[in-house]
This record gives C-alpha cells, sequence and structure tokens, in this order.
C-alpha cells in the first residue's frame, strides 16, 4: 500500500536556504532550481555524495563550496560506490556506539545523466542491488553539458549536440533516450520518482518520501541546460512545464509497484510547442516533428495501461 | 646534502573545504545584463519569484507592506543583487507581472 501524506503547498517550502547563492552554474539553470529545493526537502540531516558533472564543478570551485551539508565528491563513475561506503561506515558507527544509533542521516547521492545512466550505472546498479539506504537523485540535462554538450544515454532522439551534429547525413541524435527508470526499476526498489522544476511542491513531496522510505530509492530530475539546449534563460521554467504538459515528462512515483502519475494531464498540448522553443530541436522538419510526435503518444498509451485509466489525455490543439 | 621534505602524515589534507556555503564569497552581479526590479505595488505575495529563482537571490521578509490602494501585507520579496545573474525567470514566472527586467547600467 502507498503513503499518501498530505500534499504539501506552496507555503509549506522552508524558507531557509540550504544552497548558497555565489555558485558558478549558467543564468537560469535548471538544475540550480532543483538543488536549491532538493536541500531544503532534505533538512540538514543528509550527507550527499555527488558524481562528478555540472552541479559539481561549478558548486565546489576550491577553496569555496555552495553547500551546507556534509559533501563529498570522488568521480564521475562512483557516486553510488561512495554514497554505498558512507551508508555503511554509519551503519558500523552505530554499531560500534560511536554515533546515537536511533540517529537517522539520510545518504544522498546526486549525479547528473552522464554520471548516472553511462559512467556511474554499473555503480548505480550496485547500490541498488546491495539494498543501500541511500537516495539517488539524477538531474536530467540530457548530454554531458559542462564539457561542451556532447551527447550521453540520456539524449532525446533528433536532438542536437556537439557529437550529434546535423547537417546532411546526420540529423543529431538517432538513438531513443535510455529508460533509466525502467532499468532501476528491474532492481525492484521500494520507490522511484520522477520529478520537475516547474512543479516543486510535487518535488518537495518525493523527496521527504524517499528519504523516510528505508532502503534505496531514486529520483529522475528534468533539468534544463540554458546553453546545451538553446533555451533563453528566462525560459527554463516554461521549457520544463511544457515538457510535462506535452508528455514529453511524466511526473510519475512507484511505491512499492505501485504506479501513480502525480501530474495528471487531461489535455496534452502538441510537442511541437515543446520543440520549438529550443535551438536544440531548430533543424527539425515537420515529418520528423511527427515522428517525435508518435514516440510520446506511444509512452503516453503505455503510461496510461500501466495506471489503468487515462490519466494523460490526447492532443488538442 | 639532500633536503628533508615532509613526510605525508605532515601534509594537509587535499581538497578539504571546511566553511559551508561559502560561496556566498563570490559574487555573481557582474553576470548580468538585465535587472530585475519588483514592483511592490503590484506585487501580490504569491511567493513564485522567490520558489522559481535558481540563484535563492529572492530575500522573503516578514516586513509588512501597504499599498496605494490599502492592501496590507503582512511580506515583501526583494532582491539581493549581490548574486542576481539577471536570467529574467523571476519576470517570466511573476503572474501579476510585477518585475520589469530593464537594462544594468554600472
Ligand atoms: S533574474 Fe534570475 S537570478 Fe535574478 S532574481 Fe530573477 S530569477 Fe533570480
Ligand atoms: S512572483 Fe510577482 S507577485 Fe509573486 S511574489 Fe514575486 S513579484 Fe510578487
Amino acid at each position: 500500500m502507498s503513503t499518501k501524506p498530505k500534499i504539501p503547498t506552496i507555503w509549506d517550502i522552508p524558507r531557509e536556504e540550504l544552497f548558497a547563492p555565489g555558485h558558478r552554474m549558467c543564468q537560469g539553470c535548471g538544475a540550480a532550481i532543483l538543488m536549491r529545493h532538493i536541500t531544503k526537502a532534505l533538512g540538514k540531516d543528509a550527507i550527499i555524495v555527488e558524481a562528478t558533472g555540472c552541479v559539481e564543478v561549478t558548486t565546489t570551485v576550491y577553496p569555496q563550496t555552495a553547500w551546507k551539508h556534509p559533501w563529498l565528491h570522488i568521480a564521475f563513475e562512483n557516486a553510488a560506490a561512495g554514497a554505498s561506503g558512507v551508508e555503511a561506515a554509519i551503519k558500523a558507527m552505530k554499531r560500534k556506539g560511536v554515533i546515537p544509533k536511533d540517529k537517522k542521516v539520510k545518504v544522498v547521492a546526486i549525479g547528473g545523466d552522464g554520471g548516472t545512466f553511462d559512467i556511474g550505472l554499473q555503480a548505480l546498479s550496485g547500490m541498488l542491488e546491495r539494498r543501500h539506504n541511500v537516495l539517488y537523485i539524477v538531474y536530467d540535462n540530457e548530454a554531458y553539458m559542462n564539457t561542451g554538450i556532447q551527447r550521453s544515454g540520456a539524449t532525446p532522439y533528433k536532438a542536437w549536440t556537439t557529437t550529434t551534429p546535423v547537417g546532411k547525413v546526420w540529423r543529431g541524435e538517432w538513438r531513443p533516450k535510455k529508460d533509466i527508470m525502467g532499468i532501476v526499476l528491474a532492481h525492484r526498489v521500494p520507490y522511484a520518482a520522477t520529478v520537475n522544476p516547474a512543479y516543486i511542491t510535487d518535488l518537495y513531496m518525493k523527496v521527504r518520501k524517499a528519504v523516510e522510505i528505508e532502503g534505496p530509492t531514486f529520483i529522475h530530475a528534468f533539468s534544463p541546460c540554458t546553453p546545451g539546449w538553446r533555451i533563453d534563460p528566462a525560459l527554463t521554467v516554461t521549457v520544463s512545464r511544457l515538457a510535462v504538459q506535452t508528455g514529453v515528462w511524466i511526473n510519475y512515483e512507484v511505491e512499492n509497484g505501485e504506479f501513480r502519475v502525480t501530474t495528471p494531464v487531461p489535455k496534452r498540448k502538441p510537442v511541437k510547442e515543446y520543440l520549438r522553443l529550443q535551438g536544440r530541436f531548430r533543424h527539425l522538419t515537420e515529418e520528423e516533428i511527427a515522428e517525435i510526435q508518435r514516440m510520446v503518444d506511444e509512452e503516453v498509451e503505455r503510461i496510461n495501461k500501466l495506471v489503468g485509466k487515462t490519466v494523460i489525455g490526447p492532443v488538442v490543439e | 646534502m639532500t633536503a628533508q621534505l615532509p613526510g605525508w602524515k605532515s601534509l594537509p589534507p587535499g581538497a578539504v573545504i571546511t566553511r559551508p556555503g561559502s560561496t556566498v564569497e563570490y559574487k555573481t552581479h557582474d553576470w548580468r545584463t538585465l535587472r530585475p526590479v519588483i514592483d511592490q505595488e503590484r506585487c501580490i505575495r504569491c511567493r513564485l519569484c522567490w520558489l522559481y529563482c535558481p540563484e535563492g537571490t529572492i530575500i522573503e521578509l516578514d516586513k509588512p507592506y501597504t499599498t496605494k490602494t490599502g492592501r496590507k501585507y503582512t511580506r515583501t520579496y526583494e532582491i539581493n543583487y549581490d548574486y542576481c545573474k539577471g536570467c529574467g525567470i523571476c519576470a517570466q514566472e511573476c503572474p501579476a507581472k510585477a518585475i520589469k527586467m530593464v537594462e544594468e547600467v554600472r
């Protein structure tokens, strides 16, 4: 059975900032909005282990840090392994009486899509398999952004990146986005969810839940990248919202196998409205847009089947 | 004569940052070409700009404010211009159109 906590309102989000300004994330960065509210939702009793990635390089420019939590960086591929070690150390310290047995400390690993979908995948799988009490959060900006927009396993179909260029032969990325939630759910984790920076109260509720639940939990966060997606920095939240309204992104959670869409969309907007705000999709022809629309329709159908009713409606122009 | 090198135990641990939140020392205001300005008369205190600002640089204050038409508010939203990068998300998201992006002059 799923636990149904009180749905928070915007006024439930704590005023206190646990993520300092002065970090070097780009103007209008989606991940910056995510990190602000993730840290608020975690509260103070958490230890964060971070993979190499945009957030890591921009928040810990030596000798300063934007983090107020105990925070550890190891490498690109092993945030999940590092977090597993931290969690095991906490257990040992409790056993030896170094820290009180009832002290609740959640270990949180944060990685980008490169550090999660590609480079850190086996460490993540090991962490989930060993049932560590760790929350893993991936902020997915759909390419290797801080090194100069190289494609990753998370890059969506037809998106331009510097390694999937657009020309006579190539039309951007030709492989569909990897289904990371599917991979994680195959490990039968107690809780996994998707979040989006335009829906902060939903994000807040899910991070709280993921912290409370014992065992490995996972959150997949949509994270617009203003230079990498070629979007106006002012439109980060607009693009995030459109992703949900068009069905490109679906906010859902899976708790002990029970699937629930948390942001139902009775009337979907055409996917074109989401694509046309982004320079990385500027080259798309009408046929290519129609193809992406079909792919989204199929995914929506799959989700509706999982839920057992139409939670994401048809496209209404 | 060989120089006496320090042993590894006497070396300070590498890359340990002991001051949480110390990026506040680094002001990012010079990234900005447009400056958001809140019109306190139009602001309906909805909290959305505060929510979506990537820098966390819109400050929520328990500072009462009465508009010229007599509406009383208990809160005020102000921008800390030390860190605002001028992205314009606040102006874009404000439902009351109370935030204007004006050209930054220094
Ligand atoms: S312009 Fe951007 S950084 Fe500046 S206050 Fe508004 S949302 Fe925050
Ligand atoms: S978004 Fe606009 S109306 Fe809402 S608090 Fe900010 S300035 Fe005021």
